[in-house]
């Protein structure tokens, strides 16, 4: 017996190595291999992404321009995905089964994989969103994730405003912030102001049991960052105006660009034809881009205000002007002759029947192409310069302060440089040493190789209005209803250009001034508003001049410049000349009492070839 | 000595070992209740819930406790047949007489309420042992005396097994093996079984052929290494053949095996693929449970894996995974010190019994107990192959947790009274 009792040793013995054994092997798994760690993460967490808000945009009179709509994407983790009622799945998101054997192929093949959540289902609306959520759990691999929808309730200033698109891989890799499929400005303020709008994402880790439902936050959340809203916008933009002008602008080709002087803030910057900015979101977007990329007359995507570049015909003769005076070479009495164009050339460049010889304002009063081909000469042939080449880089430097032939800095996404020629183009072009003034004459009114964007053009009319300084113009006043914010310090510098004596901005605005009270746009006065203008009409060497206007008002104390351009629509002061008026008159006086021009505008037609212009005329 | 039992019931109670069982019954109760957690039903004592229905379990233990203390410690010798006797017939019946749950054929219902007769069986068995054992006038070594011994150990066994088939709550007969061995069972039969476990396990996972010419190289060795008489020449054939014909045996038995129970033991040696998503499914995701705890464990009641019914029957067979992920390496080293440290404290407590009865049936209770750690806590941790037995004190279910509580109690009080001799 005493033998047997010394058996308990070995007994305990087992016990202990076999305790000693598991301890082992807990802690060989629970301490030392992270391989179950790993697993445990890979099961139970699912780190999700939550979208900010993107900021709104409002107006300067806070009128909401953009704000946002709720939009679920309906996700999918392939291998997640097991055992559902696929008709069921099917009806509920109303799609055939053969597009649902695309989608999961899809989420399964490269670039997705069965163990990389994708998107299924983009964009569903609130109520197909109801309806999924409560039988939701039944699918398991799919849940619903929100994410926002811009919407436009205005439906106006598309190209300003520009749209936001899907961040495709070059993107991402620019910028890893950004993963494929993020919403991203693509164009306009948008994409200028992107890093404001769009706030600052947010994560969390989220549990999820073995059904893959949602099990709520890890921790309670101690890991998670919530989602920064974007910053609101406040536009320079008048809502009112801008849709005025649009809607003088259907059914025509050209732009509108309004600019305050005093501040350089655009009120209003129509591009037409334009289209309803709400076209281009949610899952439509594709169709409406396709069908507005395929029109090639209207070309509805392109924004005419900052990437067309026009020659400024009649309106340059306002910079030819300025510069003859500050080259000491014109004065308001200097006169020069036209014989129905410009006699030292044989008549050419060709002007329009008028009394000769003219003054200066009188000549800005009846644009005279005679007159400023004279005043291009004596600038260009000024003894205080050595020759020629010394002359036109005086000019053209002169120019150049008024941002003409460059680009103005402005807050829109895309703007084009223009061209103002430089001597090496003329060097290449005609020789060294062998142009002069005659050989470019045509410059002195506008035409030539002068090109000009709308938006420059009326950042011209707002330097002549502030006689001599403008600020960058600019489309958005406050960054979170904070006019301080750093970004926009560059639009609170005031630049000056060449010429900065005031009173040979006055002689100018005299002739811009006798121009409508009884020159080119003496049919265009608005009844109790004095105001300086300029018409044009700018050659086009491939079809009908242009019609282009540019003014300012009031005289004293300007409010608004404007440059109005109308494609193909002859004198500046038939479509673009009443167009620039009225809406002068709408910002200023806040009404209309031109009710027959305004309907005349409203209706003109100069797309759909139904002759407006003949009709105009009879 | 009448007079002594006459005294007050708690005289002698070992209550280190009582303890232990509460701490054990409690802690238990708390990963119940974190495994099962509810949101909607957070208190621990909602009926409606597991936690709840665990509370109500482990009152009725506290209760059948003091029964058992109350009872004659005579009772227990006097009766050991007769419980055996009756608990066998309930065992028998309960195919026939109870209602299928869930394809199981091994419960009593009575309403909401379920008993499994098969629990009860092994402290009947353990009492029954005692009983045979304890006769001074046998010994086991007497080869008569053993086959009877296997009978009283083998017919509950094969009740349960075929009638019921429950093969974790038949197999944990083969605890008992344990008692025998401290009474005196030869070491030949326990090598026997170690060498046929072994082997099976090699005849599995190696090429038979090979295993044949190691086993031929290892006779001839101990042949030359021997003294070459009859007895060691015919000692080492026999082992020889023996060897061989178990390696033979061993696919005739693995290929009459059921396709779950062939799977399991693949899933622990590693044999072929394990589809992780199916057969390796359990085993894995529990690994994955107690793996991810860490050293120190994520924490009470925050666990991902069990919570989140990753990990299969985390409240029952699987309960340690909670353990392993909620209290990480301390608290399941603590775990499994715990029983083992309650354990050895039952073999020395069976060492001081002056009667056989007591000591034997003492030593039942602790074989028992290991057998069910072993195999509960090594099949979460990928060292046994998947049985379904709980985790003594621990798993969820009323019949598990009355049964060890009987086992125990009635040790408890055989203890209390150690110095009588009792028949």
């Amino acid at each position: 017996m005493n033998q047997l009792s010394e058996r308990k040793i070995v007994i305990v013995g087992v016990f202990i190595l076999v305790g000693l054994a598991f301890i082992t092997r807990l802690f060989y798994i629970q301490v030392i291999d992270d391989t179950y760690k790993l697993a445990a993460i890979n099961q139970a967490f699912r780190p999700t992404t939550e979208f900010p808000l993107r900021g709104y945009i409002f107006d300067r009179n806070n009128k909401l321009l953009v704000y946002n709509e709720a939009a679920y994407d309906l996700m999918v983790l392939p291998k997640n995905v097991k055992n559902i009622d696929t008709v069921d799945f099917c009806s509920l998101l109303g799609i055939e089964k053969d597009a649902f054997i695309k989608k999961m192929k899809k989420a399964v093949q490269a670039p997705n994989s069965p163990r990389r959540e994708s998107v299924f289902e983009k964009q569903l609306s609130p109520r197909d969103y109801a309806a999924l959520q409560e039988r939701l759990y039944r699918f398991p691999g799919f849940w619903v994730q929100s994410r926002t929808l811009r919407k436009y309730p205005m439906k106006i200033a598309s190209h300003m405003l520009g749209y936001i698109g899907e961040a495709d891989k070059a993107m991402t890799e620019k910028d890893p912030y950004y993963k494929e499929g993020d919403y991203i400005g693509i164009s306009g303020v948008e994409k200028t102001y992107e890093k404001v709008l769009r706030g600052k994402k947010g994560k969390r880790i989220m549990l999820v049991d073995v059904n893959n439902r949602d099990k709520g936050s890890y921790m309670n959340g101690i890991y998670d960052t919530a989602a920064i809203p974007g910053q609101p916008l406040t536009s320079t933009l008048d809502a009112e105006l801008q849709l005025y002008g649009e809607m003088l602008m259907l059914n025509k080709i050209g732009s509108v660009v309004a600019i305050e002087p005093q501040t350089g803030e655009i009120l209003a910057l129509v591009t037409s034809p334009t289209y309803d900015p709400n076209l281009l979101v949610g899952r439509e977007r594709a169709k409406n881009f396709g069908k507005l990329y395929l029109d090639t007359i209207g070309v509805p995507l392109f924004n005419r205000a900052t990437m067309a570049s026009y020659p400024p015909g009649s309106t340059f003769k306002l910079m030819m002007a300025l510069i003859g005076q500050q080259d000491g070479v014109l004065t308001p009495n200097t006169k020069y002759p036209c014989s129905r164009g410009y006699a030292p050339m044989g008549g050419h460049p060709k002007c329009h029947p008028h009394s000769s010889p003219l003054d200066l304002t009188d000549a800005i009063g009846h644009s005279c192409n005679s007159y400023f081909s004279y005043v291009f000469k004596s600038v260009i042939e000024n003894k205080k310069y050595h020759g020629t080449e010394e002359a036109f880089t005086a000019w053209r430097d002169n120019a150049l302060s008024f941002c003409i032939g460059k680009k103005t800095g402005s807050d829109l996404a895309n703007e084009l440089r223009g061209n103002l020629p430089s001597i090496k183009y003329y060097d290449k072009v005609f020789g060294k040493h062998s142009w002069k003034a005659s050989t470019v004459i045509s410059l002195g009114i506008g035409q030539a190789e002068l090109g000009i964007t709308p938006l420059q053009n009326a950042n011209v009319v707002a330097i002549i209005a502030n006689r001599g300084w403008y600020y960058t113009p600019h489309i958005i006043k406050a960054i979170g209803n904070n006019p301080n914010d750093t970004t926009l310090n560059r639009f609170k510098t005031k630049h000056f250009t060449t010429i900065t004596d005031t009173s040979i901005y006055a002689n100018v605005i005299q002739g811009m001034s006798d121009a409508v009270q009884s020159g080119t746009a003496a049919a265009l006065k608005i009844d109790g508003v004095d105001f300086c203008a300029k018409t044009g009409t700018a050659e086009n060497p491939h079809g009908k001049d242009h019609s282009v206007f540019v003014a300012f008002a009031p005289k004293y104390n300007p409010k608004i410049a404007i440059a109005v351009l109308v494609e193909n629509a002859g004198f500046g002061a038939s479509w673009a000349g009443p167009i620039a008026s009225l809406m002068m008159e709408k910002y200023l006086t806040g009404k209309i009492k031109r009710p027959e021009l305004e309907r005349k505008m409203f209706e003109g037609d100069l797309i759909h070839k139904t002759k407006p212009i003949e009709k105009n005329k009879q | 000595m009448r007079k002594t039992n006459n005294n007050n019931i708690f005289d002698n109670i070992d209550w280190v070992t009582v303890l232990i069982y509460l701490m054990l019954v409690m802690m238990g109760w708390m990963n119940i209740y974190s495994a099962v957690y509810n949101e909607e039903h957070y208190i621990i004592t909602d009926i409606s819930q597991k936690y709840g229905k665990q509370m109500i379990w482990i009152g009725t233990s506290l209760i059948l406790a003091l029964i058992i203390l109350i009872i004659d410690e005579n009772f227990y010798t006097a009766f050991a047949y007769i419980i055996f006797a009756f608990f066998l017939l309930a065992n028998i019946a309960v195919p026939f007489l109870g209602r299928e749950v869930k394809g199981s054929r091994s419960w009593f219902r009575f309403g909401d309420f379920g008993i499994q007769p098969a629990e009860f069986m092994k402290f009947a068995t353990n009492l029954a042992i005692a009983k045979f054992l304890g006769n001074q006038h046998i010994k086991i070594a007497d080869y008569k005396n053993t086959f009877v011994t296997l009978l009283i150990i083998g017919i509950p066994l094969i009740v349960i097994k075929i009638l019921q088939d429950e093969t974790g709550l038949a197999i944990v007969f083969i605890a008992f093996i344990f008692t025998l061995y401290r009474e005196g069972l030869s070491v030949n039969y326990l090598l026997l079984g170690f060498l046929a476990i072994v082997l099976f396990i090699l005849a599995l996972l190696v090429n038979n052929i090979y295993l044949f010419v190691i086993i031929g190289t290892l006779c001839a060795i101990a042949l030359l290494v021997s003294r070459r008489n009859k007895t060691s020449l015919f000692v080492i054939a026999v082992a020889g053949l023996l060897s061989c014909s178990m390696v033979k045996g061993t696919s005739y038995v693995y290929e009459h095996m059921e396709a779950h129970q062939k799977v399991r033991i693949d899933v622990l040696l590693g044999r072929g693929t394990v589809d992780l998503k199916k057969e390796g499914y359990n085993v894995n995701q529990a690994k994955i449970a107690i793996g991810s705890g860490g050293f120190f464990g994520k924490g009470y009641l925050q666990g991902t894996q069990t919570k989140y019914d990753f990990v299969p029957e985390q409240d029952t067979d699987f309960i340690f995974c909670t353990v392993g992920e909620e209290w990480g390496f301390l608290g399941s080293s603590f775990v499994i010190i715990m029983q083992l440290v309650l354990m050895i404290r039952l073999v020395f407590m069976s060492e001081r019994q002056r009667s056989p009865f007591s000591r034997i049936y003492g030593y039942g209770v602790a074989s028992v107990l290991f057998f069910h750690m072993a195999v509960n806590v090594g099949m979460t941790i990928g060292l046994a192959p998947v049985i379904g037995i709980p985790l003594p004190f621990f798993s969820y279910g009323g019949s598990s947790l009355w049964s060890f509580t009987i086992l125990l109690f009635i040790f408890i009080k055989l203890d209390s009274h150690r110095l009588q001799i009792l028949r």
